[in-house]
């Protein structure tokens, strides 16, 4: 059934144009941001070793900036410089200044009193002192906090991705959503790369001796600024309308891929990720996303779904997936699990995710309205008879089904219940089942169908007809290949789709994924 | 040359230096000298403005130097520091090049001085590309003297320069030191506590306590007529070294006895002091030693015994304390 299993080295091949630019990207914002905080970091750390009583708080805000989650600063960032590059920099060049000023510091104050004391002696004014004593020998100290804040950079960058501001992560998060080992490692390799790579030339000039560190650091800025310079040599396009893809939809038949060979569409397009793609599409920084049918964010946002006339989204409806061995372990789990079948359309998931994305009410307390409002609340039980785990993928749907899960099975079942939630994308999730991690979780028959099992073209043609035959194929399929059962489906679809502001969507008369090649082409 | 006034320095609640006034004369050699604490490096300090005086006045050469602008008035005084202060990212050549690179001197000039300092320190031309932390410690300290002489201040500052080295270094560089004549013409203050090194090197020393000077004079001043307890019992450990040290053979001539035996050995300065002489007894019987008065060319001959004899003569008639 599986067709031939692409080599890394074919995939690298095959995407050499993208892998080339996607790492002189990373390269560019590595560089630029770390030369933006060598401009700032350097002259504030000197700054604190003069002004000591500034040195506790400026230390401790470059601290607290590091320990920020980085997906948590990127999400900051853009309110305030919206998407792509800039905010991508500014969150890495914050990370950057901690190593920096705080070598800097150090390393001037480390250097030996006596040693100073004999400059100031021999007549030479402050910045005579600060060039030709305190610089000179604090270098091979602030060069390691160079050397850390370049490997951190190079680390951090892998994100930018998730807000369009390209770079390997973009292969790395493109890879782990569409669970393509491959595509994971063409990321994931060469960031390594790199960062030992750089790691090493760094390790070299710290060893250099004092007289070649003088040239070494004389042509450190121009280095620094032709490899910032990278980045922009991949992002000469443009477009009338913009797009913004997740990674995930980038690499899959039935998103970007299928937009190409089934429509022709050509679009300038980048790379974001779920969690701030909307938002960009409100801020009219994106034209059309990709989005999900059920996401709560349309409604939020006033977006609206472009018909996909061609039928290239396969049907994704949710379904609870369990381990077989755990029905057996858990005799009164499936009846359970399965009362929500049925009970959820499309607009009902709609309004949930808008409650829990927009209305930022918890998944738990979604999901228990929800669920006395359709009376089949029931209090817990405090049962001990064995533990079901349950897990999810990183957003609220998945959080919401959770919840309900969870009360359900402690309502109605003697079960007590562990949740494993955010486990990121299918391919985390879905590891995490066949290892044996979790015993159940929420999936789509259509990523069930591409992600998972990679059916080839053929079959996913053939099985597009009808949502059943979709669900029946997959349900085949699991059990065979991984001893995990698809239970009823829930009832509603959160199918991939493309979305655009409502009123620009008006404006230009586009309803349909063919109106939208059609105003393209357009001259 | 130096004239400091009612100089104070208080550090928080310690008063480092309280109220000190004292002068150098041209080409004299002054020693501050006292127990750690004291205030010496707090006083030598102000004087090349590394520490701000509270109040009070320091002139050199009649001139308020607290009214000139620091970075001029550091380059026309040497400061030789305890850890010599080299640069360790420069050369022994670029060390010493240093102020008269900062007062712009031509390439030539500078390196017919340095070459000229090589020669008077006992250093040698491949010392010049190598970095200090590839020399001994008497080298290093050479090149810090050196790095202070080049460009020829007329006054030097030196705290505690020798205290780094072991004895042997310690007593060798300070015969160098005596010899060189790039020293003879300039005014120095250095600053020590060791006692010994102060009477070996100074020709008028302040002795120190708790931010006051409570002596100043000569060596044999503070040996022979201490103004109290405490400058007597801040010598008494090492007193007869001391005296050995301070006391000069033509101070105790007319005590020695007149014997005619004149072998013709070499003839010893009666400008050496007893300490000195000691060192030249080689130590077996009936040994004698000649020794010239160059005043009235007359010659003596002791040997160890007469010259302890005169010795305490002479001291009998010293004042006692
Ligand atoms: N920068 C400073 N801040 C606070 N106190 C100081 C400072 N410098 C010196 N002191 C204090 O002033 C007093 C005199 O110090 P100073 O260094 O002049 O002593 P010193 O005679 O040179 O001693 P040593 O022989 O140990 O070098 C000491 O009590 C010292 O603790
Ligand atoms: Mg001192």
């Amino acid at each position: 059934m599986n067709e031939h299993q692409q080599t890394l080295w074919e995939f690298m091949q095959q995407q050499a144009d993208k892998l080339g630019m996607q790492t002189l990207q990373h390269i560019g914002l590595t560089f630029i941001s770390l030369f933006i905080a060598v401009l700032i970091g350097l002259p504030l750390g000197i700054y604190i070793t003069r002004k000591k009583q500034f040195s506790g708080f400026v230390l401790g805000i470059a601290g607290i900036l590091q320990t920020i989650p980085s997906i948590a600063l990127l999400g900051f960032m853009i309110p305030v410089l919206g998407i792509g590059a800039k905010p991508a920099i500014v969150a890495l060049l914050l990370y950057a200044l901690l190593p920096i000023i705080r070598n800097t510091y150090t390393g001037i104050t480390g250097v030996d009193a006596a040693v100073k004391e004999a400059a100031i002696a021999m007549g030479m004014n402050k910045w005579q002192v600060l060039f030709k004593v305190e610089l000179p020998l604090a270098m091979p100290v602030i060069l390691a906090g160079i050397r850390t804040a370049t490997v951190i950079n190079v680390g951090v960058a892998t994100l930018a991705s998730y807000i369009a501001a390209g770079g390997l992560g973009e292969f790395i998060f493109g890879g782990i959503s569409l669970n393509n080992t491959n595509m994971i490692l063409a990321g994931a390799i060469p960031a390594a790369l790199l960062a030992i790579i750089f790691d090493f030339l760094l390790s070299l000039v710290q060893k250099l001796n004092f007289k070649k560190i003088k040239g070494a650091v004389r042509i450190a800025p121009v280095l620094l600024i032709l490899l910032s310079g990278l980045y922009f040599i991949p992002s000469a396009y443009g477009g009338k309308l913009t797009a913004g893809f997740t990674p995930e939809f980038m690499g899959r038949q039935d998103g970007n891929l299928g937009l190409i060979s089934k429509y022709g569409l050509k679009i300038h397009t980048i790379v974001i990720s779920d969690a701030v793609m909307y938002k960009a599409a409100q801020e009219k920084e994106l034209d059309v996303i990709s989005g999900y049918s059920t996401d709560g964010r349309l409604k939020a946002y006033n977006l609206v779904v472009l018909d996909d006339d061609k039928k290239i989204f396969p049907p994704y409806y949710a379904a609870p997936v369990v381990r077989e061995d755990a029905l057996r372990k858990f005799p009164e789990l499936e009846k359970t699990l399965n009362l929500l079948s049925g009970t959820i359309n499309d607009s009902v998931m709609t309004e949930l995710n808008y409650k829990t994305d927009y209305l930022h009410q918890t998944p738990e307390r979604v999901a228990k309205d929800f669920l006395v409002a359709k009376k089949l609340f029931k209090p817990e039980r405090g049962g001990n008879e064995g533990v079901v785990r349950i897990g999810s993928k990183i957003f609220g749907e998945q959080y919401i089904l959770v919840s309900m899960y969870t009360m359900l099975i402690k309502g109605y079942t003697n079960y007590n219940v562990a949740t494993k939630t955010g486990l990121g994308g299918t391919k985390i999730v879905f590891d995490a089942m066949t290892n044996d991690q979790i015993d159940v979780y929420p999936e789509y028959t259509g990523t069930g169908l591409l992600a998972i099992l990679q059916a080839p073209t053929k079959t996913v043609t053939a099985l597009q007809v009808s949502k059943d035959s979709t669900y029946n194929y997959v349900q085949k399929e699991f059990l065979k290949r991984y001893q995990i059962k698809w239970l009823k489906p829930i009832g509603f679809n959160n199918a991939y789709a493309l979305m655009m502001r409502q009123k620009q969507a008006n404006e230009l008369h586009i309803k349909t994924i063919s109106d939208l090649k059609g105003f393209l082409e357009k001259k | 040359m130096i004239k400091v006034e009612h100089l104070v320095k208080t550090f928080g609640t310690t008063k480092a230096v309280n109220d000190i006034s004292f002068e150098v004369n041209e080409g004299e050699n002054m020693v501050l000298l006292g127990t750690s604490g004291c205030g010496k490096t707090t006083t030598l300090k102000m004087l090349n403005r590394l520490i701000e005086p509270d109040s009070g006045k320091i002139a050199i050469n009649g001139e308020n130097i607290l009214e000139q602008p620091p970075e001029l008035l550091r380059r026309s005084i040497g400061y030789v520091l305890q850890n010599n202060g080299l640069f360790p990212h420069y050369t022994v050549a670029e060390n010493i090049a240093i102020v008269p690179n900062l007062l712009k001197w031509d390439k030539a000039k500078t390196q017919n001085r340095i070459n000229e300092l090589l020669e008077k320190l006992h250093l040698t031309k491949d010392h010049l590309t190598a970095y200090p932390n590839e020399l001994s410690g008497g080298q290093q300290q050479r090149i810090g003297l050196a790095r202070a002489l080049v460009a020829d201040p007329p006054v030097l500052l030196m705290d505690e320069p020798f205290g780094a080295l072991d004895n042997v270094t310690r007593s060798k560089i300070h015969g160098e030191f005596k010899a060189l004549d790039e020293l003879k013409r300039k005014t120095i203050i250095m600053v020590t506590h060791d006692v010994q090194e102060a009477f070996e090197l100074a020709d008028r020393i302040a002795l120190m306590d708790k931010g006051k000077i409570v002596q100043i004079g000569s060596p044999a001043d503070l040996l022979f007529n201490p103004v109290n307890s405490f400058v007597s019992s801040f010598l008494k450990e090492q007193r007869l070294q001391l005296e050995f040290k301070t006391i000069k053979l033509i101070d105790i001539w007319e005590h020695l006895p007149d014997s005619g035996k004149k072998i013709n050995t070499s003839l010893l300065s009666a400008q050496l002091d007893v300490w000195e002489a000691l060192e030249n007894f080689k130590f077996y019987s009936k040994e004698n030693l000649n020794i010239i008065n160059r005043q009235n060319k007359e010659v003596k001959s002791t040997t160890f015994d007469q010259l302890m004899a005169a010795f305490s003569q002479y001291k009998n008639q010293q004042p006692h304390e």
